[in-house]
C-alpha cells in the first residue's frame, strides 16, 4: 500500500514538473554580420618603430588592428564597428574593458591587446571579450620578428574567427597566381605570390617563360606549376620557403593543370600521349608515372577528394564536356553533371562536401558549387569570362579570375582576381599590382 | 514684310492652339446616355377585366369581418412564465451530455431515413456502381485519415495549450519576436549538422534571467562539434541582450521555468 502511494506521489510530482515547464521555439534570428569592435592595440612605453623595406612603421598597434578589421569585413561574417564610435580609450580598454561602453555601441565581441617592439622582437598580446556576458573568450600572446607584424594580425584574425564561428580561419594564408602585364596579344606572365589580402606581393619568375596553373600543396609550402621551356611543357616544383626549384619532368604534347594529392606525395595531371589526353599521376619520390584513365576522349582537370579516395575530372566522353567522379585507381567512373551547358575545372572542397566548377552556358561563364554526387548545383556568380576556382583552406571561400571584354585590338582587356563565399553574396575584388589569373590558395601557414 | 507675315502666322497659330487646349467648350465630353428601358404600353379601360373580381371582393370582406371580431391590444404584456429552478447546478459532464444530445439531434447520418435519401435512377446507378465502390472506400479512408490527422493536431495543440497555459499565444509570440531581434546567428555554421540548442531558464518575476542551463551541454566537448559551442553561446548572448524577457505580469509560478529551443536548421538550410 505504501509503495502504491509512493508511486502515485512520484507520478504526480514528475508530471507536475513536466507540466510546469513552458517551451518556446526560436526558429528565426538575425543573419546580419556579427558586430565586433577591434580596439587599436595599445603600444607599450619604450616600444620602438618598425623598419621594413626602407619604410618606418609607426604605431604598429593601430596597423595590426586595421589589418584585423579588414580581414573581418572581407569575410562577410563580421561587422567591425567604426573606431569613431568607441567610447572607451584603447589605452584603458586593454587593461579592463568597460563592457557597458561597448554594449552601448552594439558591439557583441571586442578585441583588445597590447604590443611591444624591441630591436629584434615583436610581442603581441590580445584578448577577445564577449561584451554581453562580460567575460573573456580567448587570450593569446605571440613573439616574432618585427617584420612579421602583418602575419601576427592574420593569426589573431584566425583565432578570433575560429572562436566566434567554430570553423578554422583562412587569413594566415597565401595566394599564388600568374601575374600578367602587357597588351592582350603579347602578355608577359610571371609567377607571383601574395598574402590572401593582396599585401606582400613577390614575383617568383622573371617572365621570360610562359607559366601556367600554379597549385599549392595542401600539406606544405610547395608549389607545382607548368612552364614552357623551349616550347616544351615542363612541370616544376617550387619550395616557397627556401626558393629551391626543380623540374619534375618533361611531358610531351599538351600538359594541363598539375595538382597535388592530399598527402602531397603525388602529382596528378593530364597530358596527351599518342594524340589522346588522359589523366596520369606521378609519385614525387619514385618519379613513377601511372595512367589513371584510358579513354579515347579528352580527360582533363583532375582534382583529388580530401581523403584521397576519389578523383573528380572533366571529360567529353559523352559528347559534351561534363564532370565525372572516379575512384583514385581509375575505376567506377560516374558522370555527375547533366545540366545544360559545359562544365569544367572541377575542384574538390577541403571540407569534402562540395565540388566547385566553371560552367559555360549561352555564352556566359558561371562559378558554382554542387554536392559530390552532382546534386544541389548552385551558381554563385555570372560574368562575361571567369574560371579556375580555388578553395580557401576552410572550404568557405572561392578565389577565381575574371577577364573583361576588349575590342578587336585588345583594348579594355584586364584580368583580375576575385573572391566569393558560399552564400554567393560576398563577392570581392582582390587588389593586385598587375593583372592576375590562375590563383591557388595555400593551406594555413600556422596550424 | 515676309518676316512680319511669318511672325503673325506663328502667333495666330499659337493662339489657336492655346484656345483649343484651354477653353472648356472645345473639349467635347462624351455623351453619357442612360441604358434603354423597354416599356409595354397598356390601354386603360373603364372596367377591370379580371373575371373573378366579385369573388375576391367577397373574400376580402370576410377577412375584414374576422379581423374586426378579433380583439388584440396594441401593446400586449409579455406572457408570464414560471421560472424553472434547476434542481442542481449542472456539472460539466452533464453539460457535455446535453451537448452530445444536441449534436445527435443535429447531425447523425446513420439516422437519416431512406426516404430522405432520395436519389434519381441515374444517381442510384452511380451509387451502386461496383467499379466505384473501391474508389469510394479509398476516398473515405483518405478523408478519415485527414480528419484523424486534423483531430490529432487539434488534440496536440489543445494539449500544448493546457501545458503552456502560462503563456497565451499572443504572449508567446511577443516573447518570440523579442528574441528573434536579439539572436545573431553565427553565419559560418555547417549546414549538414543538427543546429538545435535547448536552454532552460529560471526567471525572476520581472523577466530577468536568474539561471540558465544548456541542456545538451555534453555535446560541446564531442569531437567535430566545435560549432555547437558557438551556436550555444550565440543563444545565451541573445537571452542576455534581450533580458528582461517579455513575460506576462501574472502567473509567475507557471512560467518561472522556461525552456527556449533555438533552432537554426530552418534558417540556414532554408
Amino acid at each position: 500500500m505504501k509503495k502504491l502511494i509512493l508511486t502515485v506521489f512520484c507520478i504526480f510530482l514528475f508530471n507536475g514538473k513536466a507540466l510546469s515547464l513552458v517551451q518556446v521555439d526560436i526558429t528565426r534570428g538575425n543573419l546580419d554580420p556579427l558586430p565586433i569592435a577591434v580596439s587599436p592595440l595599445h603600444v607599450e612605453s619604450g616600444s620602438k618603430d618598425i623598419k621594413q623595406d626602407g619604410k618606418i612603421i609607426k604605431n604598429v598597434g593601430e596597423k595590426i588592428s586595421k589589418v584585423i578589421e579588414v580581414n573581418f569585413r572581407r569575410s562577410g561574417l563580421f561587422n567591425p564597428l567604426k573606431k569613431d564610435s568607441f567610447v572607451q580609450n584603447p589605452d584603458i580598454a586593454h587593461v579592463k574593458p568597460r563592457f557597458e561602453d561597448w554594449r552601448l555601441i552594439k558591439a557583441q565581441a571586442l578585441v583588445t591587446g597590447k604590443v611591444k617592439v624591441t630591436d629584434d622582437k615583436l610581442r603581441v598580446e590580445f584578448r577577445l571579450w564577449d561584451t554581453v556576458a562580460a567575460k573573456e573568450m580567448i587570450a593569446l600572446a605571440f613573439s616574432t620578428t618585427p617584420n612579421n607584424w602583418r602575419r601576427v594580425a592574420h593569426i589573431i584574425s584566425d583565432k578570433v574567427y575560429k572562436r566566434l564561428t567554430g570553423e578554422e580561419g583562412y587569413f594566415d594564408t597565401r595566394i599564388i597566381y600568374v601575374s600578367e602585364t602587357g597588351p592582350k596579344t603579347q602578355r608577359y606572365k610571371k609567377l607571383a605570390i601574395m598574402d590572401q589580402d593582396g599585401a606582400n606581393v613577390k614575383y617568383l619568375t622573371l617572365g621570360n617563360e610562359l607559366v601556367l596553373t600554379p597549385r599549392f600543396s595542401p600539406k606544405n609550402q610547395l608549389v607545382t606549376y607548368l612552364s614552357y621551356f623551349r616550347n616544351l611543357p615542363r612541370v616544376y616544383l617550387l619550395d616557397i620557403e627556401t626558393g629551391v626549384q626543380e623540374v619534375v619532368g618533361d611531358f610531351p604534347g599538351m600538359t594541363f593543370a598539375p595538382r597535388f594529392s592530399p598527402d602531397g606525395k603525388k602529382i596528378i595531371m593530364s597530358f596527351a600521349k599518342d594524340g589522346n589526353s588522359d589523366i596520369y599521376t606521378m609519385n614525387l619520390e619514385t618519379r613513377v608515372v601511372e595512367k589513371i584513365t584510358d579513354h579515347t576522349s579528352i580527360d582533363t582537370s583532375p582534382s583529388y577528394s580530401p581523403d584521397g579516395k576519389y578523383i573528380v575530372f572533366n571529360s567529353d566522353r559523352s559528347g559534351l564536356q561534363q564532370i565525372y567522379v572516379m575512384r583514385s585507381d581509375g575505376s567506377q567512373v560516374k558522370r555527375i553533371t547533366f545540366g545544360k551547358g559545359l562544365y569544367g575545372t572541377p575542384v574538390w572542397s577541403p571540407r569534402g562536401d562540395l565540388i566547385a566548377f566553371t560552367k559555360v552556358h549561352k555564352g556566359k561563364f558561371y562559378i558554382g558549387v554542387m554536392r559530390t554526387d552532382g546534386s544541389g548545383e548552385r551558381l554563385l556568380t555570372e560574368n562575361f569570362y571567369q574560371e579556375a576556382p580555388s578553395w580557401s583552406p576552410n572550404g568557405r571561400v572561392l578565389i577565381f579570375y575574371r577577364e573583361t571584354k576588349s575590342d578587336s585590338q585588345g583594348k579594355g582587356f584586364s584580368a583580375k582576381l576575385w573572391s566569393i563565399d558560399l552564400t554567393g553574396y560576398n563577392e570581392r575584388l582582390i587588389e593586385t599590382e598587375t593583372d592576375g589569373s590562375d590563383p591557388s590558395w595555400s593551406s594555413l601557414l600556422s596550424k | 514684310m515676309t518676316r512680319s507675315i511669318f511672325l503673325s502666322l506663328v502667333f495666330h497659330s499659337a493662339m489657336v492652339v492655346i484656345t483649343a487646349l484651354t477653353l472648356p467648350f472645345m473639349k467635347r465630353a462624351p455623351i453619357d446616355l442612360p441604358p434603354i428601358l423597354s416599356v409595354d404600353l397598356i390601354q386603360i379601360t373603364d372596367k377591370t377585366s379580371i373575371p373573378f373580381a366579385a369573388k375576391a371582393a367577397k373574400t376580402l370582406e370576410k377577412i375584414k369581418k374576422n379581423e374586426e371580431e378579433r380583439v388584440v391590444s396594441e401593446q400586449a404584456p409579455p406572457s408570464e412564465k414560471k421560472k424553472e429552478k434547476p434542481d442542481k447546478i449542472p456539472l460539466p459532464d452533464d453539460l457535455n451530455k446535453e451537448k452530445k444530445q444536441i449534436v445527435k439531434k443535429k447531425q447523425n447520418p446513420e439516422e437519416v431515413k431512406e426516404q430522405v435519401r432520395q436519389a434519381s435512377e441515374f444517381e442510384k446507378k452511380e451509387l451502386f456502381d461496383p467499379n466505384q465502390i473501391a474508389a469510394l472506400i479509398d476516398k473515405s479512408k483518405e478523408e478519415t485519415a485527414e480528419t484523424l490527422q486534423k483531430s490529432n493536431k487539434l488534440t496536440q495543440s489543445s494539449v500544448k495549450t493546457s501545458f503552456t497555459n502560462a503563456l497565451t499565444l499572443s504572449q508567446e509570440d511577443a516573447l518570440k519576436a523579442q528574441i528573434f531581434g536579439c539572436w545573431s546567428l553565427p553565419l559560418g555554421l555547417p549546414y549538414q549538422e543538427n543546429l538545435l540548442v535547448r536552454i532552460k531558464l529560471r526567471l525572476k518575476p520581472d523577466g530577468t534571467v536568474l539561471r540558465s542551463e544548456i541542456l545538451d551541454h555534453a555535446r560541446m566537448n564531442q569531437p567535430g562539434q566545435g560549432f555547437y559551442k558557438v551556436l550555444a553561446e550565440s543563444a545565451l548572448r541573445a537571452i542576455r541582450i534581450c533580458q528582461p524577457l517579455r513575460v506576462p505580469p501574472t502567473g509567475y509560478e507557471k512560467w518561472k521555468d522556461l525552456q527556449l529551443n533555438f533552432d537554426a536548421n530552418e534558417m540556414l538550410k532554408g
